[in-house]
């Protein structure tokens, strides 16, 4: 059985997806709905990882239960980087390029999900399967939210 | 006849009344010291502009000048009664600092100037502009005190002629999340209930919505129920304790920031307790699975736990809106302007589904408006919305509107929802808009995080051009200001919040050279030479009337159909509520009697968002979700509020207003009457807080927050401990420092810049803020004491009252009306 090969590499995708919903809140804090939405669902992310810790021990796993920390001397630099280029338009194309590369994270996190609702039936782990379906929705939410913003804040960036 | 003090008894007398009687008639008049009222020449009738309510009133005109008004015994909305902003509001026309010229920026400073050299400077930047980058270089900031004409002349310039995305309205402020609640439930904005439910409902909920101070005389009504047989009763969620707390049979007062968790709670208790309609929801509805899951998470125990408020309290709540035999909600800023404003507000629409309280009389919701002409700003589409309700992402809608206005449909944006207020400002910030044209509204005082914004409005590459009245704290940054005609002035129609369409004729001549927005409009369109496909002059029309007539033309088949109105008709029958058209020739009392919604997937005006994060649904999952377009019942998970209060910044901060001031108090802070009623910004705290720190009854506090700070006299009053409440009326205009550059006045020098990724209404309602005492002041603070802002002790404290000049007319007449 591969489960725990698959529970680990979500994990792994999950918490990097995690990681990089926090940076772009750092990264665009001018950005005033980017910076609090990307919070809100780094939380999410943060909340699937615990769970993954908890069922991951049921597969002889021992996966890391710390949420991404959101705190620390990067953390400030990437916010005041953002505020003291504010007032330019070349943030624009990176925030442009975070979205994209967010969205293929988020995608990612998505097949992940996927994988393991399949692996889950496949050994017959009803309790795994409802993990996936109560927590891959969310993913799915993330993904779209990066495919909206990238859909409503590109136009200005592209057009000025 | 009765005389009152309209300041000292902001409700008047009672006329109390049984459930399904019709409002007794009783008429308000205020006149002129001096002024009797067979002396007036003419009535010209119109409706209050200084609130959302829409009462119908009659202004007096004597030699050429507006000398006082009376109410419309006949009109449906007040039934002849005035508020205090009504009765006194109107002598801000007449206010000796009108701006009379317009005024361009040389040498850093404004001058006076003419309408061609003021006009011709628009024009030049406008197509410098167009031709450097083109219309995404432009952007539109309009108000919640335009006409509907205006308003649809500014929609047909901003995404016809020119094509930018970028308008919005100060409706964005207040009602913007009124509309986005009932296009998630509903498909389409319109409001569902009317003010006659009030009449018929036995159970009243109002969600954070002091109807006292907000719609008083809305309010009038409801305590004339209170004082009649058989009652309603009343369930008040406020952190303060307003009139509407007071008079509430159950009052919650939860943390600010945790009103959905709150209104989950509710909904857990509700359907928990199976006091639903199923047969209602199975004809009518979609989604229902989805919320019986949400809600079973938010037991009243762990709702307690997150809002502060006892389980018990809120199972009686519960009780209250479960058992109600005809429920009627309103909605208003307590959850518009606070954390997660959407989906909470939704919840509410929610909870009169499930208990199947829609389109009968006495039931149904009230998702209100804060400004007078808020309903036509959305309407229109000048602001977030295509014109007429229609569907930015509906390709069918769009191809209407360009027939309708003759012109490419590549001309009218709508490769993405239209840009929001706060969008906008980043995008003055960061360079890629340059012009911004402010029409009857004035951010740089209503806008949240001051400082941010006047360090964007000053910036060189801005060209702003400010349309107003006076030289407000915006006006004073601008390169190009524009005087304008106001209320009383000039003749247009507008809509109140129960869909109410009024007639507001000129009565007198503006001052100077001032014009009408609508002329203004016009002028700078025929200045631009915008031409349709055919090479017409576009706009096509040319004077209120014949505006009218267009948008009647714009809403022919929408929702808001206006076809069956006309000047005419309203001189006869003024107070019509949308749809008028040939079906409904008297109009519509209340939507959706039938069980038929505009929420088809080919008609709805929005296909929703997601609650949490605001994403835009697509089409196609709107059209598998809801292929027969039922109302939507739709949930979202508590998170919660992004800036939380600790250790520095121990207090949640809320913004409000207060009872005898409007918006930035550019009319209401030159009527003498309201002046003298609230003059200064205070701060309310609690008992137990004010003694933490020592601070007593008027002494001078500084509020603060990483953002800046406000020093106000402390009112000690009946707000929830570890929350602070500030008036967000009080500017600069009236202060040595006109611009507000030092700031320290404004509620909004604090607040967070944060906005409900839905409605993208920015939140007045969760700051974090931290007070200290500055010193001591001999005397009460300058609050009133008849409305939220009562202090906890009457000792001492001056009662509030306007004297002989705020003399006000009452005549009761027995039954007798419609």
């Amino acid at each position: 059985m591969k489960l725990d090969l698959a529970l680990r590499e979500l994990h792994r995708s999950e918490k990097s997806l995690a990681r990089d919903l926090l940076k772009m809140s750092d990264r665009h804090k001018v950005e005033h709905e980017v910076h609090h939405v990307a919070r809100d669902l780094a939380g999410w992310s943060a909340r699937h990882l615990h769970e993954l810790a908890t069922i991951g021990r049921e597969y002889g796993l021992r996966l890391d239960d710390d949420p991404p920390s959101d705190t620390g001397p990067l953390h400030t630099l990437r916010g005041k980087v953002s505020e003291l280029s504010g007032r330019r338009a070349e943030p624009g194309l990176l925030l442009l390029a975070d979205l994209r590369r967010l969205h293929r994270k988020a995608a990612g996190v998505s097949l992940d999900w996927e994988l393991l609702a399949q692996g889950a039936q496949g050994v017959k782990d009803e309790n795994l399967l409802e993990l996936a379906q109560r927590c891959h929705p969310q993913t799915l939410r993330q993904l779209k939210w990066a495919n909206a913003m990238l859909k409503t804040l590109s136009p200005q960036v592209l057009a000025s | 006849m009765v005389d009152r003090d309209g300041i000292a008894q902001p409700w008047g007398s009672r006329t109390p009344y049984g459930p399904g009687e019709p409002w007794p008639v009783r008429i308000d008049s205020h006149l002129a010291d001096g002024v009797d009222a067979a002396d007036v020449d003419r009535w010209v009738p119109t409706a209050a502009v200084l609130h959302s309510n829409g009462d119908g009133m009659e202004l007096a005109v004597k030699d050429g000048r507006i000398v006082g008004v009376r109410g419309r015994a006949e009109d449906r909305v007040n039934h002849g009664r005035l508020d205090p902003k009504d009765l006194y509001g109107w002598q801000a026309n007449a206010s000796p600092d009108r701006l009379t010229t317009p005024l361009v920026r040389r040498d850093g400073r404004l001058v006076e100037s003419t309408w061609d050299e003021a006009m011709g400077l628009v024009v030049k930047r406008t197509k410098e502009l167009l031709e450097e980058q083109g219309p995404s270089a432009i952007g539109f900031h309009t108000s919640g005190q335009l006409f509907a004409e205006e308003y649809y002349t500014l929609a047909a310039i901003g995404h016809g002629a020119l094509g930018t995305n970028h308008m919005d309205g100060n409706t964005r402020l207040c009602t913007a999340t009124a509309a986005a609640a009932l296009k998630e439930t509903f498909g389409c904005d319109g409001q569902p209930a009317s003010y006659t439910d009030i009449d018929h409902a036995d159970a009243i909920a109002l969600f954070g919505h002091n109807m006292a101070e907000t719609q008083a005389v809305l309010w009038s009504r409801i305590l004339d129920r209170l004082a009649g047989p058989e009652p309603p009763a009343l369930l008040c969620v406020d952190p303060r304790r307003t009139p509407v707390a007071e008079a509430a049979t159950v009052h919650l007062a939860p943390l600010p920031g945790t009103n959905l968790a709150l209104m989950n709670g509710l909904l857990h208790e509700v359907v928990g307790n199976g006091w639903i309609d199923q047969d209602f929801l199975d004809r009518n509805t979609v989604g229902y699975q989805k919320l019986a899951s949400m809600v079973a998470d938010y037991p009243p125990e762990r709702v307690a736990e997150i809002c502060g408020v006892g389980a018990d309290e809120i199972q009686a709540a519960a009780r209250l809106v479960g058992q109600a035999k005809r429920l009627l909600c309103t909605v208003l800023q307590g959850f518009y302007q606070s954390h997660q404003a959407s989906a909470a507000s939704v919840q509410v629409n929610n909870l009169v589904l499930v208990r199947g309280m829609l389109g009968k009389p006495g039931c149904g919701v009230l998702q209100m408006n804060g400004q007078p002409t808020a309903e036509n700003t959305r309407e229109c589409g000048a602001d977030g919305d295509l014109t007429g309700f229609r569907n930015w992402a509906n390709d069918s809608h769009v191809a209407e509107l360009a027939e309708l206005w003759n012109l490419d449909q590549i001309q009218i944006p709508h490769y993405s929802p239209p840009t929001h207020l706060m969008q906008m400002l980043r995008y003055l910030e960061n360079g890629s808009m340059r012009m911004w044209w402010v029409s009857a509204t004035n951010p740089a005082v209503s806008l949240p995080e001051l400082s941010r914004v006047r360090s964007i409005l000053t910036q060189d590459r801005v060209f702003l051009v400010v349309q107003d009245c006076y030289l407000t704290e915006t006006a004073e940054l601008a390169d190009v200001v524009l005087p304008a005609a106001m209320w009383g002035e000039k003749t247009g129609t507008f809509t109140n919040t129960d869909r109410t369409v009024h007639l507001s004729e000129k009565a007198v001549d503006p001052p100077g050279e001032a014009r009408s927005d609508l002329e203004i409009l016009l002028d700078y369109a025929r200045r631009m030479d915008f031409r349709d496909k055919d090479g017409q002059p576009f706009p096509s029309w040319n004077d209120p009337e014949s505006a009218f007539e267009a948008w009647k033309r714009a809403s022919a088949g929408r929702p808001c159909d206006y076809t069956g109105l006309s000047y005419a008709k309203l001189r006869v029958h003024n107070g019509v509520q949308w749809p008028c058209n040939e079906e409904n020739p008297d109009g519509t009392e209340r939507l959706y009697t039938d069980g038929k919604f505009f929420a088809a997937p080919d008609y709805c005006e929005n296909y929703g968002r997601d609650l949490v994060t605001g994403a835009p649904m697509e089409p196609t999952e709107y059209r598998a979700m809801n292929p027969d377009g039922k109302a939507m019942l739709k949930v979202a998970e508590y998170v919660p509020p992004h800036e939380p209060t600790g250790e520095d910044h121990p207090y949640a901060l809320i913004t409000g207003r207060t009872l005898y001031h409007f918006h930035t108090r550019t009319k209401t802070g030159r009527t003498p009457q309201l002046r003298d009623a609230a003059p200064e910004v205070w701060v309310e705290m609690s008992s137990a807080d004010a003694e933490r720190h020592g601070i007593a009854e008027g002494d001078l506090a500084e509020v603060t927050s990483p953002r800046g700070s406000v020093r106000a006299r402390v009112r000690i009053s009946g707000i929830r401990e570890g929350v602070l409440f500030l008036p967000f009326h009080y500017g600069y205009w009236d202060t040595d420092d006109p611009t507000g550059s030092a700031g320290g006045r404004a509620a909004n020098e604090v607040t967070v810049t944060d906005w409900d990724p839905v409605s993208k209404q920015p939140l007045f309602k969760t700051s974090a803020a931290a007070v200290t005492r500055v010193e001591t002041v001999a005397g009460a603070a300058p609050a009133p004491t008849t409305t939220a802002s009562a202090p906890n002790t009457a000792d001492g404290i001056p009662p509030t009252e306007g004297g002989p000049a705020a003399r006000t007319e009452e005549h009761a007449t027995a039954g007798g009306n419609r």
